[in-house]
């Protein structure tokens, strides 16, 4: 395998402003919707481009929804654009009833996930957004993990119908996904190895590709694979890695219950039992800070990953 | 006209015994508001829209209709099949496990005329101001309607859309509130005042017309005049009074009835009172 590395970190969401200004060049379909963020979103390209398709709500995120429920009732396919918070826990009940329940063609695009959105604290750092998203039924959930993923699953989830919820960042990440297709569903193998399996999304998994070189000069073989898509999961990737390594580490930023972690565990104990262990934020709101201090601060740091990795192995039969 | 109104009388009486009888069947559902507002479904469906019964989603070149107070469903489903947008005798699945006849509205099951699910209130005002976009964005020039309840103005959403309508100019678009001051807990001036909502509206940017819902002839009226005044920059609100339980004197004026079914006696002294125009299903 070739060795994963960058020269160059841009935020995740400029992934979203580029991939949805090439869709709107190329599906006539595409319309844009934003609560008074299109900054912040990158979404200005799109509306300058193509302002007959862009629509502003204004702060009125539950609206926005339903605007985007009817363009898709219509043959629309709208992509809605704000802050991961605002996408799901301030609209919840428009997510389940005008677009998962009426399984409209809407496409929920989410950005400032997670701690590292950074100085803004705690109510802006949603953790809990893959949870709410996944258990809604017709709803896929995808968060990928630097700006080419990003660009590329922004691009995919227009010829998907359904809803989709597309979750990504703020901060400058390292870029190292280039001329990866992009398939919905299918999880990425990085890093092939024989001690431990690495589920990784988002932006931990360039910190699972940290881990894997510093696990590796200690002589532990750690497989990584970026599961880009959480739901629906690759279960047969989860379990043909797991069967090779016989434990797992599921990496990721959001609250260890609802999120990726948990799908793993699901897959792990309906199909072959193996010991897991959770880097994920435990039960807490987060706080004002750095992102990489955050990460360090709520146990999401590359070293949290080298130590779970040793204690899940130790947990080996 | 008088033949026409006639007729749309004839399918009103109708339209309520079935609401009553299947209501009464499953013990479960809406009576009040489904019967103030069956003038507002039989002209709207006979009269005023144009639209095609072979059902498509996207409704291009046809006037859409999208129900936000989704638990007047019994109405809405007893309109879809007396049109022909599927069989009469499907109305005998309402509320029963299988059925497509959700308690709510939904779109799941493939219901033909069903665009949005509701129930959960306050959402249906965004979704058909979304709709009536993308028929402007296609060059299509017909109409979206929507009905939402008086005591769901109270939730938030309906006027983050009241806004964004105005704003937008969305003026393909009909919206009607059902006015009959009545909610789960009893007057809507009682729970949490309304006010005034033709100012409200008004000051909003939208158009506003008013009615007697429950006079065909006048509602009839209102609609071609509603009508008549899309295209104008701006949205259009019918203001439309109406008395929940219209129809069935000891359902009339209450808030009682919103949501509970008539027993045998009941339904015997309430098909009494409703004249079998159609046949029942």
């Amino acid at each position: 395998m070739t060795k994963l590395t960058y020269t160059e970190k841009k935020d995740t969401r400029s992934g979203f402003g580029d991939g949805l200004l090439e869709l709107g060049r190329s599906n006539p379909d595409v319309v844009g919707l934003c609560a008074d963020l299109i900054g912040s979103l990158k979404m200005g390209a799109f509306q300058k481009e193509f302002p007959e398709r862009f629509f502003q709500t204004g702060i009125a995120e539950a609206n926005m929804m339903g605007i985007a429920a009817g363009l898709a009732t219509a043959g629309k396919i709208p992509f809605t654009g704000t802050f991961a918070n605002f996408s799901t826990s301030r609209v919840y009940d428009q997510l389940r009833q005008s677009i998962a329940y009426s399984e409209k063609n809407v496409k929920v695009c989410a950005s400032h996930a997670g701690l590292t959105l950074g100085e803004d604290g705690a109510t802006h750092q949603v953790l809990e957004d893959i949870g709410m998203t996944k258990m809604l039924p017709n709803f896929t959930v995808i968060n990928p993990c630097d700006y080419y993923q990003t660009k590329a699953a922004t691009i995919a989830i227009a010829e998907h119908h359904g809803p989709v919820y597309l979750r990504f960042g703020r901060p400058g990440w390292p870029m190292f996904m280039e001329d990866q297709p992009f398939e919905i569903g299918k999880a990425i193998t990085l890093i092939e190895g024989s001690d431990v399996s690495i589920f990784a999304t988002g932006h931990m998994v360039w910190k699972a590709i940290e881990a894997e070189a510093i696990l590796a000069d200690q002589g532990i073989s750690a497989e990584v694979i970026n599961i880009h898509t959480i739901k629906p999961l690759d279960e047969d990737a989860v379990l043909k890695s797991i069967s090779k390594t016989g434990c797992a580490v599921s990496a990721e930023e959001h609250q260890a219950a609802g999120g990726l972690g948990e799908s793993i565990a699901q897959t792990i104990v309906t199909n072959h039992l193996v010991p897991q262990e959770f880097v994920a934020v435990n039960d807490q709101f987060g706080e004002s800070g750095k992102p990489e201090e955050l990460l360090d601060k709520y146990g999401l740091g590359v070293n949290d990953i080298v130590e779970k990795v040793k204690k899940v192995i130790s947990r080996k039969q | 006209m008088q033949a026409d109104l006639d007729n749309l009388k004839k399918i009103c009486s109708q339209v309520r015994r079935d609401i009553v009888r299947m209501v009464h069947t499953v013990q479960s559902g809406h009576p009040g508001g489904s019967l103030g507002c069956t003038e507002y479904f039989v002209a709207l469906y006979n009269h005023a829209m144009s639209y095609n019964t072979s059902f498509n989603m996207e409704g291009s070149g046809e006037d859409m209709f999208f129900l936000s107070n989704g638990h007047i469903s019994p109405v809405f489903y007893s309109t879809l099949a007396r049109v022909g947008f599927f069989e009469i005798s499907e109305l005998n699945t309402f509320r029963k496990i299988g059925s497509r006849l959700q308690g709510h509205p939904a779109t799941e099951e493939g219901l033909p005329g069903v665009r949005i699910a509701s129930g959960s209130l306050g959402q249906g005002l965004s979704v058909a101001s979304g709709a009536a976009l993308a028929k402007k964005i296609n060059g299509d020039d017909k109409l979206v309607y929507v009905l939402m309840g008086d005591g769901e103005q109270q939730e938030g959403q309906i006027w983050e859309a009241a806004m964004f309508a105005a704003h937008n100019k969305i003026d393909n678009l009909i919206a009607t509130i059902d006015y009959n001051g009545q909610q789960i807990d009893g007057k809507t001036d009682d729970v949490n005042s309304l006010g005034n909502l033709e100012d409200k509206y008004r000051s909003f940017g939208w158009e506003i017309l008013s009615c007697d819902g429950n006079n065909l002839e006048e509602l009839i009226r209102t609609l071609e005049d509603a009508k008549s005044k899309s295209g104008n920059g701006k949205p259009v609100l019918i203001l439309m009074k109406t008395e929940m339980g219209k129809g069935v004197d000891f359902m009339e004026g209450t808030h009682k009835w919103h949501g509970i079914a008539p027993n045998d006696e009941q339904l015997e002294s309430a098909l009494g009172q409703l004249e079998e125009t159609l046949g029942d299903y």
